[in-house]
């Protein structure tokens, strides 16, 4: 086994996972400001790519207006859901809150499908497709785009929980809604927050690797499973402890890939999100007690 | 009230009448499509094609005099739901003859209801087991997989080439392609070195490659449909893969070049049904005014280019219409008329059939294309 076949599967993996880890955070925070599993975030990072696409295509607009418009139109998305389908449930128990954002998820895709078509669509990358030499390995520029978008990203998460008011308020909401409340929180704005969070981030990720992996208005079922394999193996932080998941997934699959064989790669990100519930539910590095922000 | 009974009844038995003489006139034709769901792509412009097409044989006053009427369901890609809606469309619709389904697995599955109900059933779908062992009232239009594969290999062995890396997708076209490549290849003397898989939805397959490149075989022959080959196309060039590549005839389109991007695609090899290289096309080929005219009415109903799944269901059509014209009208002489097709025009090539050849085509159903520029062009 040679030195740069090894660096190219880390690299690869690196790349996905950092995909994945975005996705995760995106999951996670959601989980921690109302304690349910938004399984519609694998929608808004379709939505991300296929909105770029739009804003391209359609409207004419150059990448850089493209990308923040995209981004906007996904968040609306996201209010518009919690709005209409999360907030006016009476009774929200974990499970309807999960069983709506599952039918959410199918009306987003079946819309999508409607307005997009069926087609698998390209986007171009950021600064050309010139593969770039890394010892005996290649990653290409739109790569490096996503580390550094994923990056930028973690620093104004990390920031926006521990040094604004408002992040603070979701942690509290996290801690103890209850509570929170009574100290006259609006607990409900938080949870309205963290949706348009979440889904402006999923949308992101999308357009990110939209260049990459092209968009179709299935692309999301994939993607947001991977990505809350990573949030599990995090312990839904999130934090680092996400995007480490993230990319431990992305590596491990394109190790297990290369190295054992190409038809178990899914397999082993699910033996591992099996494996992590079993053993370690609190996460891969998380405490058994240990406070989930 | 009495009254009312008199004028439903008297309406009932007016529409009742004007249903038996409207029928006297038409012939039924079955379509079972996958419309929507994950085959959406087979089954979407095969509905559009065989809806286009019977507008226009009605317009131009039917086959034979009689009106053509189109029932056609969507089987949603499921296969239970397949059957429901082949029996349906025997027992309720009455229909003489079935074009459908889209897909190998639904065609399997809806085989034993044609043969029971002894109704002709012309699969759009490409799965060699289809029609072999021929069944007496399963035919198909599209190529055998192993056609193709076989016209890749030839062209293999005129390059010398003798090692090969196979790059399949895990659905139920990847996995014939596979097989039929393994078996071939054992046969004409070619080595497979590496045999890896990805998934329909995945989105990197670096991996694959890069252990595929740490092999180094003569070529790659990928199997799949868009999007999977476009992103390993984009692959092999940020790896600096220099290995000739070959693709199915899968994804014998133009999309294929737009997703992968004319530069990473440029080089890249496969063997196309004719109607997507059309025009690239010699003049004369015995094809060429039928996929002109197929691909020219389809972008003026639909605005987007006809596809090779829709060529399936436009030969299904030629073979039923033809048929009917022929040999006449129920399903006994339609299926008939199938059987005895010779030299047939059509789509996806030149169709033959007999009582032991259920699908009728060739070698010739296929041409050796490269990418170049941006566009396909033959390979001599």
């Amino acid at each position: 086994m040679q030195f740069d076949q090894i660096l190219q599967y880390v690299l690869s993996g690196l790349s996905t996972g950092a995909i994945y880890a975005l996705i995760g955070i995106g999951f996670s925070i959601i989980y921690n400001a109302t304690g349910i599993i938004n399984f519609a975030q694998g929608e808004f990072v379709m939505l991300g790519g296929l909105l770029t696409l739009t804003c391209l295509d359609l409207l004419k607009l150059p990448i850089w207006a493209a990308i923040p418009c995209a981004v906007a139109v996904s968040t609306l998305a996201g209010l518009l859901f919690e709005r209409l389908a999360i907030r006016p449930l009476r009774q929200p128990t974990p499970i309807n809150l999960v069983i709506i954002t599952i039918g959410g998820s199918i009306l987003i895709r079946g819309l999508a499908m409607l307005i997009w078509g069926k087609d698998t669509h390209a986007i171009p990358s950021f600064s050309g497709d010139d593969p770039i030499a890394i010892g005996g390995a290649t990653m290409l520029p739109q790569h490096l785009w996503i580390f550094a978008i994923t990056v930028v990203i973690i620093v104004i998460n990390k920031f926006y929980f521990y040094h604004t008011i408002s992040g603070k308020a979701m942690r509290a909401c996290a801690y103890n809604r209850r509570a929170a409340g009574l100290v006259g929180i609006d607990v409900r704005r938080m949870v309205l927050f963290s949706f348009m969070i979440s889904s402006a981030m999923g949308a992101v990720a999308g357009i990110i690797v939209a260049p990459l992996t092209m968009t179709a208005y299935d692309v999301g079922v994939m993607l947001g499973l991977k990505g809350f394999c990573a949030a599990i193996i995090g312990g839904m932080s999130s934090g680092m402890a996400t995007v480490v998941g993230g990319l431990l997934l992305g590596v491990l699959e394109s190790l297990g890939a290369g190295l054992i064989s190409s038809g178990y790669k899914d397999a082993i990100a699910f033996i591992i999100l099996l494996l992590i519930l079993f053993i370690r539910p609190q996460g891969l590095f998380g405490k058994a007690d240990s406070e989930r922000v | 009230m009495k009254k009312i009974f008199a004028v439903c009844g008297v309406f009932c038995f007016s529409l009742m009448f004007a249903t038996v003489s409207f029928a006297a006139g038409t012939i039924k034709i079955g379509g079972l499509f996958s419309v929507t769901g994950p085959a959406s792509f087979l089954g979407e412009p095969e509905k559009k094609t065989l809806e286009m097409l019977v507008k226009e044989v009605n317009s131009k006053g039917g086959i034979n005099g009689m009106k053509v009427e189109a029932v056609i369901y969507d089987t949603t890609g499921d296969a239970t739901k397949a059957v429901q809606l082949a029996t349906k469309l025997i027992k309720d619709d009455k229909v003489s003859v079935i074009i459908g389904p889209s897909t190998t697995g639904e065609s399997m599955a809806v085989i034993p209801v044609a043969e029971k109900e002894k109704i002709p059933l012309i699969s759009c779908a490409a799965g060699i087991k289809i029609t072999d062992p021929a069944k007496r009232w399963v035919f198909k239009t599209p190529a055998n997989d192993h056609v193709a594969a076989e016209k890749i290999l030839n062209y293999m062995a005129k390059q010398k080439q003798k090692s090969i890396a196979l790059l399949t997708v895990t659905d139920g076209f990847g996995s014939s392609g596979r097989e039929q490549i393994k078996t071939l290849a054992k046969q004409k003397g070619f080595a497979i070195v590496a045999d890896e898989v990805y998934g329909p939805k995945d989105t990197d397959m670096t991996a694959q490659l890069t252990k595929i490149r740490g092999i180094k075989p003569d070529v790659i022959i990928c199997w799949g449909t868009n999007p999977g080959p476009a992103v390993i196309t984009k692959n092999v060039k940020q790896l600096g893969i220099k290995i000739p590549l070959y693709m199915s005839h899968g994804v014998a389109s133009k999309k294929f070049i737009e997703l992968a991007g004319s530069d990473a695609a440029e080089g890249v090899m496969l063997p196309a049904g004719k109607l997507a290289i059309y025009d690239v096309l010699p003049k004369n080929d015995l094809q060429y005014k039928l996929l002109k005219d197929y691909d020219q009415a389809y972008r003026k109903a639909h605005g987007v280019e006809a596809s090779t799944f829709g060529g399936y269901a436009y030969d299904a059509w030629l073979l039923a219409s033809s048929a009917i014209r022929k040999s006449g009208t129920t399903p006994e002489k339609i299926r008939n008329g199938i059987e005895q097709t010779k030299k047939l025009t059509s789509i996806s090539g030149i169709f033959n059939m007999s009582s032991k050849d259920h699908n009728g085509l060739d070698l010739s159903a296929f041409e050796m294309v490269k990418v170049s520029k941006g566009d396909w062009s033959l390979i001599k």
